[in-house]
Protein backbone atom coordinates (compact mmCIF):
# COMPACT_ATOMS: atom_id res chain seq x y z
CA UNK A 1 0.00 0.00 0.00
CA UNK A 2 1.22 3.13 -1.35
CA UNK A 3 0.88 6.27 1.28
CA UNK A 4 2.57 9.99 0.77
CA UNK A 5 1.22 13.01 2.37
CA UNK A 6 -1.66 14.42 0.09
CA UNK A 7 -0.60 17.58 -2.21
CA UNK A 8 -2.72 20.20 -0.74
CA UNK A 9 -0.60 20.41 2.40
CA UNK A 10 2.93 22.39 2.75
CA UNK A 11 6.08 20.18 3.95
CA UNK A 12 6.43 21.37 7.37
CA UNK A 13 4.53 23.42 9.56
CA UNK A 14 5.82 25.55 12.77
CA UNK A 15 3.84 23.47 15.25
CA UNK A 16 6.05 21.84 18.25
CA UNK A 17 7.03 18.78 18.07
CA UNK A 18 4.15 16.15 18.43
CA UNK A 19 1.30 18.19 18.12
CA UNK A 20 -1.83 16.84 17.26
CA UNK A 21 -2.63 19.95 14.90
CA UNK A 22 -0.15 18.58 12.17
CA UNK A 23 -1.93 15.33 12.52
CA UNK A 24 -5.48 16.69 12.13
CA UNK A 25 -4.08 19.20 9.04
CA UNK A 26 -2.85 15.96 6.97
CA UNK A 27 -5.86 13.96 7.75
CA UNK A 28 -8.00 17.01 6.27
CA UNK A 29 -5.45 17.12 3.27
CA UNK A 30 -6.11 13.22 2.75
CA UNK A 31 -9.80 13.28 3.10
CA UNK A 32 -10.68 16.88 0.46
CA UNK A 33 -8.25 14.79 -1.87
CA UNK A 34 -10.25 11.84 -1.59
CA UNK A 35 -13.35 13.36 -1.50
CA UNK A 36 -12.06 15.31 -4.46
CA UNK A 37 -12.53 19.16 -3.21
CA UNK A 38 -9.51 20.44 -2.53
CA UNK A 39 -9.89 22.88 -5.03
CA UNK A 40 -13.03 24.26 -3.90
CA UNK A 41 -12.99 23.97 0.13
CA UNK A 42 -12.29 26.86 1.93
CA UNK A 43 -10.86 26.73 5.35
CA UNK A 44 -11.41 29.27 7.67
CA UNK A 45 -8.73 28.86 10.87
CA UNK A 46 -8.87 30.90 14.16
CA UNK A 47 -6.39 32.96 15.25
CA UNK A 48 -4.29 30.72 17.90
CA UNK A 49 -2.02 27.56 17.23
CA UNK A 50 -4.17 26.75 14.13
CA UNK A 51 -3.41 29.69 12.01
CA UNK A 52 -0.31 28.21 11.13
CA UNK A 53 -2.45 25.98 9.14
CA UNK A 54 -2.71 28.92 6.85
CA UNK A 55 0.78 28.43 5.47
CA UNK A 56 0.38 24.52 5.56
CA UNK A 57 -2.65 23.95 3.79
CA UNK A 58 -2.69 24.80 -0.29
CA UNK A 59 -6.34 26.06 0.18
CA UNK A 60 -8.04 28.94 0.32
CA UNK A 61 -7.77 29.55 3.93
CA UNK A 62 -9.29 32.77 5.51
CA UNK A 63 -8.18 33.90 9.43
CA UNK A 64 -11.28 34.79 11.23
CA UNK A 65 -11.25 36.78 14.54
CA UNK A 66 -10.81 34.72 17.40
CA UNK A 67 -13.34 32.25 18.24
CA UNK A 68 -15.23 33.67 15.02
CA UNK A 69 -14.49 31.17 12.59
CA UNK A 70 -18.11 29.40 12.66
CA UNK A 71 -19.81 32.61 11.57
CA UNK A 72 -17.12 33.70 9.07
CA UNK A 73 -17.45 30.18 7.60
CA UNK A 74 -21.31 30.36 7.62
CA UNK A 75 -21.20 33.61 5.44
CA UNK A 76 -18.42 31.99 3.25
CA UNK A 77 -21.04 29.26 2.63
CA UNK A 78 -24.22 31.89 2.00
CA UNK A 79 -21.82 33.65 -0.36
CA UNK A 80 -20.34 30.30 -2.32
CA UNK A 81 -23.42 27.72 -1.67
CA UNK A 82 -21.02 25.49 -4.48
CA UNK A 83 -18.01 24.95 -2.06
CA UNK A 84 -17.16 22.87 0.76
CA UNK A 85 -16.18 25.32 3.67
CA UNK A 86 -14.51 23.99 6.67
CA UNK A 87 -13.91 25.73 10.32
CA UNK A 88 -11.12 24.71 11.86
CA UNK A 89 -10.49 25.63 15.66
CA UNK A 90 -9.27 25.09 19.18
CA UNK A 91 -11.04 24.45 21.97
CA UNK A 92 -10.61 27.59 23.41
CA UNK A 93 -12.46 29.18 20.50
CA UNK A 94 -15.23 26.51 19.66
CA UNK A 95 -16.40 26.11 23.55
CA UNK A 96 -14.74 29.35 25.16
CA UNK A 97 -14.73 32.41 23.51
CA UNK A 98 -17.03 31.24 20.60
CA UNK A 99 -19.53 29.13 22.43
CA UNK A 100 -22.67 31.18 21.39
CA UNK A 101 -21.28 31.20 17.96
CA UNK A 102 -21.34 27.33 18.02
CA UNK A 103 -24.03 27.04 19.72
CA UNK A 104 -26.07 29.55 17.32
CA UNK A 105 -25.02 27.90 14.41
CA UNK A 106 -25.91 24.41 15.24
CA UNK A 107 -29.50 25.44 16.32
CA UNK A 108 -29.52 27.35 12.44
CA UNK A 109 -28.14 23.50 11.39
CA UNK A 110 -25.61 25.40 8.76
CA UNK A 111 -24.59 23.71 6.34
CA UNK A 112 -20.94 23.88 7.07
CA UNK A 113 -17.75 21.50 8.34
CA UNK A 114 -16.91 22.40 12.30
CA UNK A 115 -13.09 20.70 13.31
CA UNK A 116 -12.72 21.38 16.75
CA UNK A 117 -9.23 20.44 18.27
CA UNK A 118 -9.27 19.59 21.94
CA UNK A 119 -5.74 19.48 23.79
CA UNK A 120 -7.51 20.05 27.18
CA UNK A 121 -5.36 23.70 27.43
CA UNK A 122 -5.11 27.38 25.96
CA UNK A 123 -2.13 26.29 24.20
CA UNK A 124 -1.20 29.17 22.10
CA UNK A 125 -1.15 31.66 24.88
CA UNK A 126 1.31 29.52 27.04
CA UNK A 127 -0.62 26.94 28.53
CA UNK A 128 -3.43 28.32 30.88
CA UNK A 129 -7.07 26.59 32.13
CA UNK A 130 -9.52 26.25 29.88
CA UNK A 131 -13.21 25.09 29.76
CA UNK A 132 -12.18 21.99 28.94
CA UNK A 133 -9.10 21.04 31.36
CA UNK A 134 -9.80 18.02 33.47
CA UNK A 135 -9.97 18.09 37.22
CA UNK A 136 -6.84 18.24 39.08
CA UNK A 137 -4.85 18.70 35.69
CA UNK A 138 -1.70 21.08 36.38
CA UNK A 139 -1.71 24.05 33.57
CA UNK A 140 0.18 27.78 34.09
CA UNK A 141 -2.58 29.05 35.88
CA UNK A 142 -3.76 25.99 37.89
CA UNK A 143 -0.17 25.39 39.20
CA UNK A 144 -1.72 23.29 42.30
CA UNK A 145 -4.25 21.54 39.77
CA UNK A 146 -7.46 22.64 38.65
CA UNK A 147 -10.08 22.62 41.70
CA UNK A 148 -12.91 20.92 40.72
CA UNK A 149 -14.99 22.06 43.32
CA UNK A 150 -14.77 25.50 41.99
CA UNK A 151 -14.76 24.95 38.45
CA UNK A 152 -16.17 22.43 36.19
CA UNK A 153 -15.20 20.79 33.35
CA UNK A 154 -17.31 21.29 29.78
CA UNK A 155 -17.87 18.93 27.32
CA UNK A 156 -19.16 20.49 24.25
CA UNK A 157 -20.21 17.34 22.16
CA UNK A 158 -22.35 16.81 25.35
CA UNK A 159 -23.77 20.26 24.58
CA UNK A 160 -24.32 19.86 21.24
CA UNK A 161 -25.94 16.12 21.93
CA UNK A 162 -29.52 16.80 21.67
CA UNK A 163 -29.42 19.35 19.22
CA UNK A 164 -31.09 18.84 15.90
CA UNK A 165 -27.81 18.42 13.62
CA UNK A 166 -26.56 16.40 11.03
CA UNK A 167 -23.71 14.82 12.09
CA UNK A 168 -21.53 15.06 15.53
CA UNK A 169 -18.88 12.78 16.71
CA UNK A 170 -15.43 12.69 18.85
CA UNK A 171 -11.96 10.94 17.94
CA UNK A 172 -8.45 10.88 19.01
CA UNK A 173 -5.44 11.92 17.28
CA UNK A 174 -3.80 9.25 19.22
CA UNK A 175 -1.77 5.90 17.61
CA UNK A 176 -2.49 4.50 13.46
CA UNK A 177 -5.72 3.15 14.95
CA UNK A 178 -7.04 6.21 16.38
CA UNK A 179 -5.72 8.17 13.23
CA UNK A 180 -7.59 6.09 10.67
CA UNK A 181 -10.99 6.39 12.91
CA UNK A 182 -10.06 10.00 12.73
CA UNK A 183 -10.05 10.29 9.22
CA UNK A 184 -13.33 8.41 8.93
CA UNK A 185 -14.86 10.91 11.32
CA UNK A 186 -13.78 13.78 8.85
CA UNK A 187 -14.94 12.22 5.97
CA UNK A 188 -18.31 11.31 7.04
CA UNK A 189 -18.86 15.14 8.49
CA UNK A 190 -17.81 16.68 4.74
CA UNK A 191 -19.73 13.93 3.03
CA UNK A 192 -22.74 15.10 5.20
CA UNK A 193 -22.02 18.71 4.05
CA UNK A 194 -21.54 17.19 0.57
CA UNK A 195 -25.57 16.19 0.92
CA UNK A 196 -26.88 19.29 2.19
CA UNK A 197 -27.49 17.98 5.22
CA UNK A 198 -26.43 20.74 7.72
CA UNK A 199 -24.22 21.14 10.72
CA UNK A 200 -21.58 18.66 11.36
CA UNK A 201 -18.82 19.02 13.99
CA UNK A 202 -15.84 16.72 14.68
CA UNK A 203 -13.84 17.12 17.92
CA UNK A 204 -10.02 15.35 17.51
CA UNK A 205 -8.98 14.94 21.15
CA UNK A 206 -4.90 16.37 20.88
CA UNK A 207 -2.06 15.71 22.70
CA UNK A 208 -0.43 19.62 23.81
CA UNK A 209 3.07 17.90 24.64
CA UNK A 210 4.87 21.60 24.96
CA UNK A 211 2.00 23.17 27.31
CA UNK A 212 0.94 19.49 29.05
CA UNK A 213 4.50 19.63 30.21
CA UNK A 214 5.32 16.44 28.53
CA UNK A 215 7.16 14.50 26.50
CA UNK A 216 5.81 13.78 22.63
CA UNK A 217 4.91 10.27 23.96
CA UNK A 218 3.74 10.45 27.19
CA UNK A 219 1.59 13.29 26.81
CA UNK A 220 0.02 11.13 23.75
CA UNK A 221 -0.74 8.71 26.68
CA UNK A 222 -2.42 11.04 28.66
CA UNK A 223 -4.66 11.70 25.18
CA UNK A 224 -5.44 8.24 25.27
CA UNK A 225 -5.36 7.11 29.46
CA UNK A 226 -7.40 10.58 31.00
CA UNK A 227 -8.81 12.48 28.23
CA UNK A 228 -10.97 9.51 26.83
CA UNK A 229 -12.23 9.33 30.53
CA UNK A 230 -13.87 12.61 30.43
CA UNK A 231 -14.33 12.98 26.68
CA UNK A 232 -15.45 9.51 25.42
CA UNK A 233 -15.15 9.47 21.74
CA UNK A 234 -17.40 7.87 19.20
CA UNK A 235 -20.46 9.25 16.72
CA UNK A 236 -22.85 10.87 18.25
CA UNK A 237 -25.52 11.91 15.82
CA UNK A 238 -25.18 10.50 12.40
CA UNK A 239 -28.24 11.52 10.61
CA UNK A 240 -29.48 9.78 7.88
CA UNK A 241 -26.14 7.93 7.87
CA UNK A 242 -23.43 8.66 5.08
CA UNK A 243 -23.75 6.20 2.43
CA UNK B 1 13.57 -1.80 -3.73
CA UNK B 2 13.46 0.69 -0.81
CA UNK B 3 10.18 0.18 1.09
CA UNK B 4 10.19 2.66 2.74
CA UNK B 5 11.41 6.73 2.00
CA UNK B 6 12.38 9.51 4.83
CA UNK B 7 12.23 12.90 3.78
CA UNK B 8 14.68 13.42 7.70
CA UNK B 9 14.57 17.50 7.16
CA UNK B 10 11.08 17.82 7.98
CA UNK B 11 11.62 15.45 11.36
CA UNK B 12 11.21 16.90 15.08
CA UNK B 13 12.26 13.85 17.09
CA UNK B 14 8.52 13.75 18.60
CA UNK B 15 9.04 9.70 18.40
CA UNK B 16 5.73 8.70 17.55
CA UNK B 17 6.86 6.70 14.84
CA UNK B 18 9.44 5.06 17.16
CA UNK B 19 6.61 4.04 19.98
CA UNK B 20 4.26 2.98 17.10
CA UNK B 21 6.33 0.65 14.63
CA UNK B 22 4.97 -2.40 15.34
CA UNK B 23 8.61 -4.10 14.39
CA UNK B 24 10.79 -1.63 16.34
CA UNK B 25 12.67 -1.19 12.63
CA UNK B 26 12.41 2.97 14.09
CA UNK B 27 15.00 4.30 16.43
CA UNK B 28 16.71 7.21 17.28
CA UNK B 29 19.89 7.84 15.29
CA UNK B 30 21.85 10.13 17.54
CA UNK B 31 21.76 13.05 14.58
CA UNK B 32 21.09 16.59 15.13
CA UNK B 33 19.40 18.16 12.48
CA UNK B 34 19.58 21.81 11.48
CA UNK B 35 16.73 22.47 13.17
CA UNK B 36 18.24 21.08 16.66
CA UNK B 37 16.21 17.54 17.11
CA UNK B 38 17.27 14.07 17.70
CA UNK B 39 15.88 12.68 14.44
CA UNK B 40 14.43 9.07 13.59
CA UNK B 41 16.52 6.02 11.18
CA UNK B 42 15.22 3.21 9.69
CA UNK B 43 16.39 -0.44 9.35
CA UNK B 44 15.02 -1.52 6.60
CA UNK B 45 15.47 -5.05 6.95
CA UNK B 46 12.83 -4.98 9.89
CA UNK B 47 10.22 -2.92 8.16
CA UNK B 48 7.44 -4.62 6.57
CA UNK B 49 5.87 -1.40 5.27
CA UNK B 50 2.81 -1.11 7.16
CA UNK B 51 2.60 2.44 7.09
CA UNK B 52 2.35 3.18 10.77
CA UNK B 53 4.81 5.41 11.24
CA UNK B 54 3.15 7.34 8.34
CA UNK B 55 -0.30 7.32 9.64
CA UNK B 56 1.13 9.02 13.20
CA UNK B 57 3.49 11.08 11.97
CA UNK B 58 2.48 15.10 12.79
CA UNK B 59 5.50 16.55 9.92
CA UNK B 60 4.64 14.00 7.22
CA UNK B 61 8.44 12.47 7.34
CA UNK B 62 7.37 8.91 6.10
CA UNK B 63 6.42 7.79 2.74
CA UNK B 64 5.67 4.45 1.93
CA UNK B 65 6.35 3.35 -1.33
CA UNK B 66 4.98 -0.09 -2.25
Amino acid sequence: MKLKAPESVFSSASFCPGCGHGLASRLIGEVAEELGIQHSLVTVVDVACCSFNIDYWKFDTIMAAHGRDIPTAVGVKHVRPGSSVLAYMGDGAAYSIGMAETIHAALRNDNICVIVINNSVFGMTGGQMAPTTLPGEKTATSPKGKDPTRYGTLSGVELLKHMDIAYLARGELVGSAGMIKAKKLIKSAFQHQLKGDGFSLVELLSPCPTNLNLPPVKARDFVHNEMTKYFPTGVFIDKGGVE
Amino acid sequence: MSKIKLNISRCKGCGYCVAECPRKALSFSGHISDKGYDTVQVDESLCIACGSCYRVCPDSVFEILE
